[in-house]
């Protein structure tokens, strides 16, 4: 696959589509500028300021816009909100469509295919292949990016927390929190 | 179309296996494979519904058997040979080859910086007032449309619940065929999971997905 790749950035470059540079830029963005740590300032604030968490369910293009994050994969976003009594998980089960504006590329398992096989059929499974276990009560949702809406799951805030900072909380905001697959960090994690 | 990457609900694949302190790419190729199918997309080479179906036009045994990224360069090499971009000829010899057309220009990095910037927003003007409203119960077409559709198999002949009026986005059946972006309205629709899955499925389970109005008839 390298050499097959490699021949289609040639031909592409020899017919004057591509230059160089623009490959270099795209590849340190999503390598070195845009990924989870994004989407980890969405959470904390939506954490310790009730307003921009009010905006943030109602209209999370706007809300997450307001922090400088959207673009690509990320024109129309929708974020979740996990409480005690609903989990949300996100999956793609026809692709790999993913919020890139503020969770960065996916991991490999988010496009591989038990993973978008599974999740919409077997969630608690799933979440068991993660070390997640969820009250036998509560409800799953999960959300298949069928079209060009992107989702990002707001996460529990941790016990424990009072009194912290933004700054403070964005450690504790895991990226699988934010796919569904995870839960927040504890304080004691951080130690 | 029924092709390999509409996999919901498909059991055999195996546990979800995650891999520790994983790099965005893996290889420098991957790196080239993601920025080459956003440069064609930049260049307006064809759009991203048309370059979607092409990937999943691939045969099952081969679109199961790919890496991922490996599945991006193989579509994207069959995408310039249809778009006539490379002849068979220039992808066996990886060089264009003499004569040939030249692009009017190339896209820049500033280009690539903008589009990431602003992405590609599909909410569109409305032609007509949406159909459906929130709380209707409406049932997924049993639909098998051979061209692209973003209707995936586990929801059709189902009854779910519309839970959001999206907006009017442009409808990808249409668009991946090149027959214009034909605008419709989109929902969210919410199903049970024992309705998809059946009485004996784990009853606390929801799942949500967005369907264009032609996927939807009344209940």
């Amino acid at each position: 696959m390298q050499l097959r790749t490699r021949a289609l950035q040639t031909i592409l470059t020899e017919k004057g589509y591509i230059e160089q540079a623009a490959i270099d830029e795209l590849i340190e963005t999503y390598e070195k500028k845009i990924g989870p740590r994004n989407g980890a300032q969405v959470v904390a604030k939506a954490w310790t300021d009730p307003k921009f968490r009010k905006w943030l369910f109602e209209d999370g293009t706007a809300a997450i816009g307001s922090l400088g994050f959207g673009g690509r994969s990320g024109n129309h976003l929708v974020a979740l909100e996990n409480t005690p009594h609903v989990h949300n998980m996100v999956v793609c089960t026809l692709c790999s469509c993913y919020p890139w504006a503020v969770l960065g590329l996916p991991p490999l398992w988010y496009k591989s295919a038990p993973y978008r096989s599974r999740t919409v059929a077997d969630p608690r499974g799933v979440l068991r292949d993660f070390g997640v276990a969820l009250p036998k009560d509560t409800e799953i949702r999960v959300w298949d990016s069928t079209a060009e809406l992107r989702y990002m799951v707001v996460p529990m805030r941790p016990a424990g927390t009072d009194g912290w900072t933004e700054d403070k909380l964005v450690e504790l905001v895991t990226r699988d929190s934010m796919i569904g697959t995870g839960f927040a960090k504890s304080p004691k994690d951080l130690r | 179309m029924n092709g390999a990457a509409d996999m919901g609900g498909m059991d055999g694949f195996g546990p979800v296996v995650q891999e520790r302190n994983e790099p965005v790419f893996h290889a420098g190729w991957e790196g080239v494979s993601f920025a080459l199918n956003m440069v064609t997309g930049v260049a307006r080479l064809w759009n991203l519904d048309a370059f979607r179906f092409k990937r999943e036009s691939i045969p099952p045994p081969e679109y199961v058997n790919l890496s991922y990224y490996g599945l991006w360069t193989r579509t994207l090499e069959l995408m310039m040979l249809e778009y006539g971009v490379a002849t068979p000829a220039e992808i066996e010899a990886g060089r264009a080859i003499a004569p040939f057309k030249k692009a009017p220009r190339a896209v820049t990095a500033a280009e690539c910086a903008d589009m990431v910037r602003c992405g590609s927003p599909y909410n569109r003007p409305a032609p007509s007032p949406a159909l459906f409203k929130v709380g209707d119960k409406v049932r997924a077409k049993n639909m098998h449309p051979k061209a692209h559709t973003r209707l995936p198999r586990y929801v059709r002949g189902h009854v779910g619940e519309v839970v959001r009026i999206v907006g009017c986005h442009v409808f990808p059946d249409s668009n991946a065929s090149n027959l214009g972006e034909d605008p419709h309205w989109l929902y969210t629709v919410r199903f049970d999971g024992r309705e998809l899955w059946g009485e004996q499925s784990d009853p606390t389970v929801r799942v949500c997905i967005e369907a264009w109005e032609p996927y939807l008839e009344p209940v």
